[in-house]
């Protein structure tokens, strides 16, 4: 496990690497200007003297994504429990749910501006709506299908309807569940940077207006890698904890003994 | 109090145009194993889902426990496939019953323990199911049926996914274990149900009537290979496939 884990180091290291020898040779030899696309040497030294203005910026995006996730996840488990257990309400909930996933979310983000502020809820809002319908999506396919034989066993122990969700159903749906919550960490940053584009005056999305408008194109690029590094490290810590979650659960994709 | 003789009566079950139950009649003698025989689709898995209360919809049926208790929470299912939660370790799927009434105790899980050591799976009181095999997690199965302690059982070819010798081994476990229970076994393995079953029905034609019930001399689970039992083997084969 541990040679595995080191190779996976050793792996991305050579790629982020190869990926900035990629970047070292175009500026080279296309000898594009330095407004246009800057060295990575020259966005490690904007950075460097941008440090702390990209922290505070970067410090409040952070706040967004993680706030405006916590908030999807539990609206869309919430709904997904609804849509479950109250057949009536599902009637009228899943055009909702549709609509709002057909809306595309940028084209709100004026309007939730405008509602909201130029303040954080806004950009929370932006990150709820775009994960929302994924988290709840997954859960809701995930808590539909139980296996049959499990509720067949529940019952024939007289178990309640709460014990049933909660030793069965929900365990059951988590596999599904963690699908929605890996897509809703990939896509949460895209909410809370377009909402900052659309009008704050803060984050990284903000700063990156605000630089861009100046030509100061390597601080744009060191706001650009500062929120790929967090929303990177924010994946990779959640994978990491729906794997620990569902350790149970068989990887057919590894080789395994059988039987 | 030993366990009731059950009897199930004016079951009716409709599915679609066909009629596959119409007043029908079983009894369950207590404390004694009765097998159902039957081929695919005869409805025997039926019968046996309405005992167990698990009955789906066009099902109509009455049952009827002789000590006038009702049977509703009296009565442990065990199904073909394990329906082991892969989440739960061995002995948490075997006590998984007290967890889902909400009255799980501290000795549950000893005894949940002492169950597995019985059956053959001291040890592996801590492995995922998805690390055991088809026959030990089927070993989980009937531990956690045994569990439930209680008087009427009803099993639903639980042993069918099973290697030949696998099952020989677990239809004897399950014999001494639930030795003065009330069981229902469904098969469609002639064999298993004269092995295993004080009385034997077979369950044929639509709607579906009981034939004679065969019962074995020897006390079961009887040995393989016994002349007797080869003879009422050729029986039932008849009465199967006629």
């Amino acid at each position: 496990m541990a040679i595995f884990e080191r190779s996976r180091a050793i792996t991305a290291a050579t790629t982020t690497a190869g990926l900035l020898l990629v970047w070292q040779l175009v500026v080279w030899v296309s000898a594009v200007p330095h407004y246009i696309l800057p060295a990575p040497w020259d966005v490690l030294g904007a950075w460097w003297a941008h440090a702390g203005r990209l922290l505070d910026h970067a410090e409040v995006t952070i706040i967004e994504i993680v706030v405006g996730l916590i908030l999807g996840l539990m609206l869309g488990v919430a709904s997904a429990l609804t849509l479950t257990y109250f057949r009536p309400v599902r009637r009228w909930m899943l055009p909702v749910l549709v609509v709002s996933q057909a809306l595309p979310v940028f084209a709100l983000a004026p309007l939730l501006v405008l509602w909201l502020g130029y303040g954080l809820a806004s950009k929370i809002a932006m990150a709820v709506l775009i994960i929302y319908f994924p988290v709840t999506a997954a859960c809701y396919d995930g808590l539909r299908h139980t296996p049959r034989g499990w509720l067949d066993l529940a019952a024939t122990m007289d178990a309640s309807a709460f014990a049933v969700l909660r030793h069965i159903r929900l365990p059951g749906a988590l596999p599904a569940l963690a699908s929605g919550v890996r897509v809703a960490t990939a896509v949460a940053p895209i909410g809370a940077v377009v909402g900052e584009w659309v009008g704050s005056s803060a984050g990284l999305g903000y700063l990156m207006l605000h630089a861009n408008a100046r030509m100061q194109v390597d601080l744009m690029f060191a706001a650009l890698i500062t929120l790929a590094v967090f929303a990177v490290t924010l994946y990779f810590a959640m994978d990491a904890a729906l794997k620990r979650l569902l350790h149970w659960q068989a990887d057919t994709t590894s080789p395994t003994s059988e039987d | 109090m030993p366990p009731p003789t059950v009897t199930l009566s004016n079951a009716s079950l409709r599915y679609g145009p066909r009629n596959l139950l119409d007043n029908f009649r079983l009894v369950l003698q207590g404390g004694k194993w009765t097998c159902l025989l039957g081929q695919s689709g005869v409805g025997k898995t039926s019968v046996l889902r309405v005992l167990a209360g698990l009955a789906g919809t066009g099902v109509t049926a009455e049952t009827h426990c002789d000590d006038g208790l009702p049977l509703k929470g009296r009565i442990a299912y065990m199904a073909q496939q394990d329906m082991l939660l892969p989440w739960h370790s061995a002995v948490n799927n075997v006590t998984i019953g007290a967890r889902l009434r909400q009255e799980l105790h501290a000795t549950d899980r000893k005894r949940g323990q002492e169950l597995l050591a019985d059956l053959g799976l001291g040890g592996h009181e801590d492995d995922l199911p998805a690390t055991l095999s088809g026959g030990m997690r089927q070993r989980v199965a009937l531990a956690r049926t045994l569990f439930e302690a209680k008087p009427v059982v009803a099993m639903d070819e639980p042993f069918s996914a099973l290697d030949a010798i696998t099952r020989y081994q677990l239809q004897g476990l399950a014999a001494q274990r639930l030795q003065g229970s009330t069981v229902l076994l469904v098969t469609h393995d002639p064999m298993e149900a004269l092995r295993l079953g004080h009385r034997i029905y077979v369950l044929s034609g639509l709607p579906a009537q009981l034939g004679a019930p065969l019962e074995p001399n020897q006390a079961p689970p009887r040995p393989h290979g016994d002349p007797q039992l080869m003879c009422l083997h050729a029986e039932l084969w008849d009465q199967l496939a006629a």
